[in-house]
């Protein structure tokens, strides 16, 4: 077996050092009843050419993003990650390396992580953040635990236009633990009022910008009704592009703020691994849940960097500490990292702009169809339609035209009126003239 | 003039001067200094190229951003370097013995990066039609079958995203059982041995569980009678690793599920240590009801310098029903994601995150187990025990060991052979660093004093494990000498010398300011 450098020579000298006859008297802790002599049902071992070969089949049953117009977006976009990217991450230094609890000998995960940590509290516009959690949504669930433990309270004010899939977890996870949460209504076309939800008994509001349905407003009014009444307001970004052409979470006063940093550095991945965002104000910092890294100097007296306030964390605390978690998203920390670093304040506000105008250009183009009608007034690369036709269809008839045209809200939503004719429809860099052109004509001729 | 080397001739060494030369850069040859990437900035650079967009009419609402970021600007070939000096800085598997017990830093295979990288994986969209994307739910499903089949378990729930979030997932489940049965008042104690990881009870402690510690015996493992008399209608689940965080597997594991299920509770099984077993023992076997699988351990997922993990969780019959969506089902006409508790037509307790899971974890662990297959799995397993007993062998005379062997991965040291030498494990681990490795894990698990975990992994040659316990050896001679300075101050050699942690404590700086600004804040 290539991964195997032990010999049967190597094997028989170990043994006798040990003093055991053979591999089984290593084993004799285990049951008998549980010991298996023969293996299991499972294919035996396989050279590389042939298991390149099964994963490769595999992939080719799908259809990647890169080889079609491609619209998808709700809480994962495309964006073109420079070739540097991928090559940096995988320097061995890099992938192969465990969490830094070493600081002499981990001083490059270590700096990465404090200029992560820099990164994302300049974008979010708040005082720290953490070196990342697994997601945004299970990052927007220990945000509301967080409020809880800040504010001795039991009861999240959810926006009803929070990704559907955020709004499961934190509900899932209150529900387990007992907290109380008021999930609101949906609203696909804004203006849903959550001031009179909030009172004395309210820990947190919560509330995504750009919404699901992709609208973006200024919150500073609800920060204010939150914190009249002792609550923190607790502000989701889905795509961290925006933040390159709209008002930071930060400049309107929210406490918490957390974000799917996926849009950096890493690719789709059906799914996963992502990057979890995590900011807050500096007078929480120590309730806050994850690893954090710090400044602090060697016995020479030389700058170096360390996990620190690790006093939050399991390891130390067990059953006291502030979250259950031990894994950051390091490698994908990285990616966003060194993504960000490439595009620079220049190469970011950029990157937004084009794909506001990307956004503009295709609702200017759709809203021209006769029956489209697009509900979003302000957004910023993600707006949602209303078609005539019940939107999973419509989706569907697009891919027989080879167009991947969005994410029709029933199948995140199934249960909710009025929501079967929604489309929510992402728009990046990579759509092209020649993609929206293709768009607008397939989805003429689907709804004709 | 001096002479000049034309003819090949290797050249002397000349004089040999102290080894702790200054420089003028502080650069030490190979080893590059390297500032924070704002310290890098500069304007007008930038390390992409796009056109501004044409004009257009912005629909953002008023809330258009005011004011800079404070992002640096730089080209890319300064961005390159500033990574690739950092990456300089960090020890990692690919470069040396890395023997931290209980995480296992095996070989990651870069086939295993080739396919994850595939497009029908890395740029596939979680909310695609499920039409499009059919190998790719096929992967979940194969990656389901393989774990259901190495732990003889009939369910599994893929959506956790690393080993802790597996374990809420499984106390979870539980929880939703209990819950079902209407014992949830009543059932609010979890017993966790006091060797677990601090996950167990942070995890339990997450579900308002009360946490009751279960003492070890003096064999490192559980203490079967002070289990039992625990014991009571009361208890919801033990929370048992196994292997346990000692590195020994507990004999007494089969009357440990028999018991706790006697009494209605639950078996949750900390999977971390499955590497040792892997096709050789199905937990499935040994009464468990839940396990989560460290797909970054066992099956060979690079640890990142912190992640991202993956941590799939099986099930017993009695908690399948109750796994969190989405569900993989093969319909015999296609692989569908179920993403509803009515397409279920079970009970599924709800979702653990957005989407589906960490794909690009399942396709590198499924390239590994098609790669090993069910020979290699308990090959690797096997040559991982060998490895940690050869260690344990080696060294238990030099060294001191709590527990009496066989061990099964990993070979747990205690500090007592350092007694009265003035040197303790924190200075013998960072001592370590200076001969080229690694430390073990220090100080973990708790049951013994000045614990030192060593987990060699089966990707090690003879040679070096030989090496490595030869280190460890002179090192320890060297702390019973009495040869002080060797620990005291170790280590020397590294980037960086120790650094203050307590100063990071007290006056924490989290993050880069610009140096106006925090000249101002003084």
């Amino acid at each position: 077996m290539r991964y195997l450098p032990l010999s049967q020579t190597d094997r028989q000298h170990m043994l006798s050092t040990i003093g055991a006859g053979s591999i089984d008297d290593l084993f004799v802790d285990v049951p008998g009843a549980a010991q298996r002599d023969g293996l299991v049902d499972l294919p035996r071992r396989k050279g590389e050419l042939e298991v390149e070969r099964h994963m490769t089949a595999l992939s080719n049953k799908n259809i990647s993003a890169s080889s079609v117009p491609f619209f998808v977006g709700a809480g994962a976009y495309k964006h073109h990650v420079p070739a540097t990217v991928d090559h940096l991450i995988q320097r061995s230094e890099f992938l192969t390396a465990y969490t830094p609890y070493q600081p002499e000998i981990a001083q490059g995960t270590l700096q990465y992580l404090f200029e992560f940590q820099t990164q994302v509290a300049m974008l979010m516009g708040m005082d720290v953040a953490n070196a990342s959690m697994y997601d945004g949504s299970t990052a927007c669930g220990e945000a509301v635990l967080m409020a809880h433990r800040i504010t001795k309270r039991k009861k999240a004010v959810l926006s009803g236009n929070l990704h559907p899939h955020y709004r499961e977890v934190v509900a899932n996870l209150s529900d387990f633990a007992d907290y109380e949460v008021d999930r609101g209504d949906i609203r696909p076309e804004g203006g849903a009022d959550l001031k009179p939800r909030i009172d004395k008994d309210t820990s947190c509001v919560v509330v995504q910008n750009p919404d699901f349905f992709g609208r973006v407003r200024d919150l500073s009014h609800l920060a204010e009704a939150a914190h009249a009444v002792g609550a923190l307001l607790i502000v989701v970004v889905p795509e961290i592009i925006s933040l390159g052409m709209i008002t930071p979470p930060g400049e309107m006063d929210a406490d918490i703020v957390v974000g799917e940093g996926q849009s950096l550095g890493n690719p789709l991945n059906f799914g996963g691994p992502y990057v979890g965002l995590f900011a807050c104000k500096k007078k929480y910092v120590r309730q806050m849940p994850g690893r954090l890294c710090g400044e602090t100097v060697d016995a020479e007296g030389r700058r170096g960097f360390v996990l620190t306030l690790s006093t939050r964390e399991q390891h130390i605390r067990r059953e006291k500490a502030t979250s259950n978690i031990c894994t950051n998203s390091g490698l994908c920390c990285l990616a966003f990292t060194i993504h960000l670093s490439l595009l620079g304040e220049e190469g970011f506000t950029k990157l937004a702009r084009i794909n506001h105008a990307h956004a503009v250009k295709l609702a200017d183009q759709l809203e021209a169809i006769e029956g489209v009608e697009v509900l979003t007034d302000n957004f910023f690369n993600e707006f949602t339609i209303r078609t005539p036709k019940p939107a999973a269809q419509v989706i569907d008839a697009l891919v027989e035209k080879n167009i991947l045209g969005g994410v029709p809200v029933s199948r995140l939503l199934p249960d909710e009126d009025g929501a079967e004719n929604l489309i929510v429809i992402a728009n990046t860099e990579i759509n092209t003239d020649d993609d929206r052109a293709a768009y607008v004509t397939a989805l003429q001729e689907v709804l004709s | 003039m001096s002479t000049m080397n034309t003819q090949g001739r290797p050249t002397g060494v000349g004089e040999v001067g102290a080894a702790d030369r200054q420089t003028f850069t502080g650069n030490r040859a190979l080893q590059q200094e390297e500032g924070l990437i704002f310290e890098l900035d500069s304007p007008g650079s930038n390390g992409v190229d796009f056109d501004e967009p044409e004009a257009f009419e912005e629909r953002l609402g008023g809330l258009k951003r005011r004011g800079r970021i404070g992002l640096p600007d730089m080209a890319e070939p300064v961005v390159m370097r500033h990574y690739v000096r950092l990456s300089q800085k960090n020890y990692a598997i690919d470069a040396g013995l890395y023997p931290l017990g209980s995480c296992t830093m095996k070989h990651n295979p870069r086939l295993n990066e080739k396919t994850a990288r595939l497009p029908g994986f890395a740029d596939v969209h979680p909310l695609q039609p499920q039409q499009t994307v059919q190998g790719a739910i096929e992967v979940i499903d194969q990656l389901s079958h393989w774990l259901k089949v190495l732990t003889g378990m009939p369910a599994v729930a893929m959506s956790p995203k690393a080993g802790a979030h597996g374990e809420l997932c499984g106390m979870m489940a539980i929880d939703a059982a209990i819950r079902a049965k209407g014992e949830a008042e009543t059932r609010k104690r979890v017993l966790v041995p006091e060797s677990a990881h601090g996950t167990n009870p942070a995890t339990a402690a997450l579900l308002n569980y009360t946490v009751d510690t279960i003492p070890a015996n003096d064999e490192g493992r559980v203490d079967l009678e002070a289990f039992k008399a625990k014991l009571g209608p009361d208890v919801a689940a033990i929370m048992l690793t196994n292997p346990n965080t000692c590195g020994l597997f507990e004999r007494d594991i089969i009357e440990i599920a028999e018991a706790i299920h006697a009494v209605g509770g639950y078996f949750y099984c900390d999977g971390a240590n499955f590497n040792a077993i892997a096709g050789r023992v199905r937990p499935g076997d040994l009464g468990v009801d839940a396990m989560h699988i460290n797909l970054h351990k066992t099956f060979s997922t690079p640890h990142g310098g912190g992640g991202p993990g993956a941590g799939p969780v099986v099930l017993s019959e009695v908690l399948a029903p109750y796994a969190p969506l989405p569900w993989t089902v093969d319909t015999g006409k296609g692989f569908a994601l179920q993403e509803t508790a009515e397409e279920t037509g079970q009970a599924p307790f709800g979702r653990m995150t957005a989407f589906h899971g960490q794909m690009g974890m399942f396709t590198r662990a499924l390239t590994y187990m098609l790669s090993h297959g069910s020979d290699g799995i308990r090959k690797a397993s096997e040559d991982a025990v060998l490895s940690a007993n050869y260690v344990l062998a080696s060294l238990k005379d030099v060294m001191s060991a709590p527990f009496e062997g066989p061990c099964m991965h990993e070979a747990l040291f205690d500090d007592s052979f350092l007694k009265g030498t003035g040197v303790e494990t924190l200075d013998f681990a960072k001592a370590m660093i200076d001969e080229g490795y690694h430390p073990m894990t220090m100080y973990f698990p708790l049951v013994v004093h000045g614990a030192m975990l060593i987990e060699p992994t089966e990707s090690e040659s003879k040679a070096a494990v030989d090496l490595f316990i030869a280190t460890l050896a002179d090192l320890a001679e060297s702390a019973k000498r009495g040869e002080t300075d060797r620990f005291a101050g170790a280590p020397y050699l590294a980037p960086r010398r120790r650094l203050d942690e307590t100063l990071a404590a007290r006056k924490p700086i989290l993050k880069w300011t610009p140096p106006a600004q925090a000249k101002a804040a003084e």
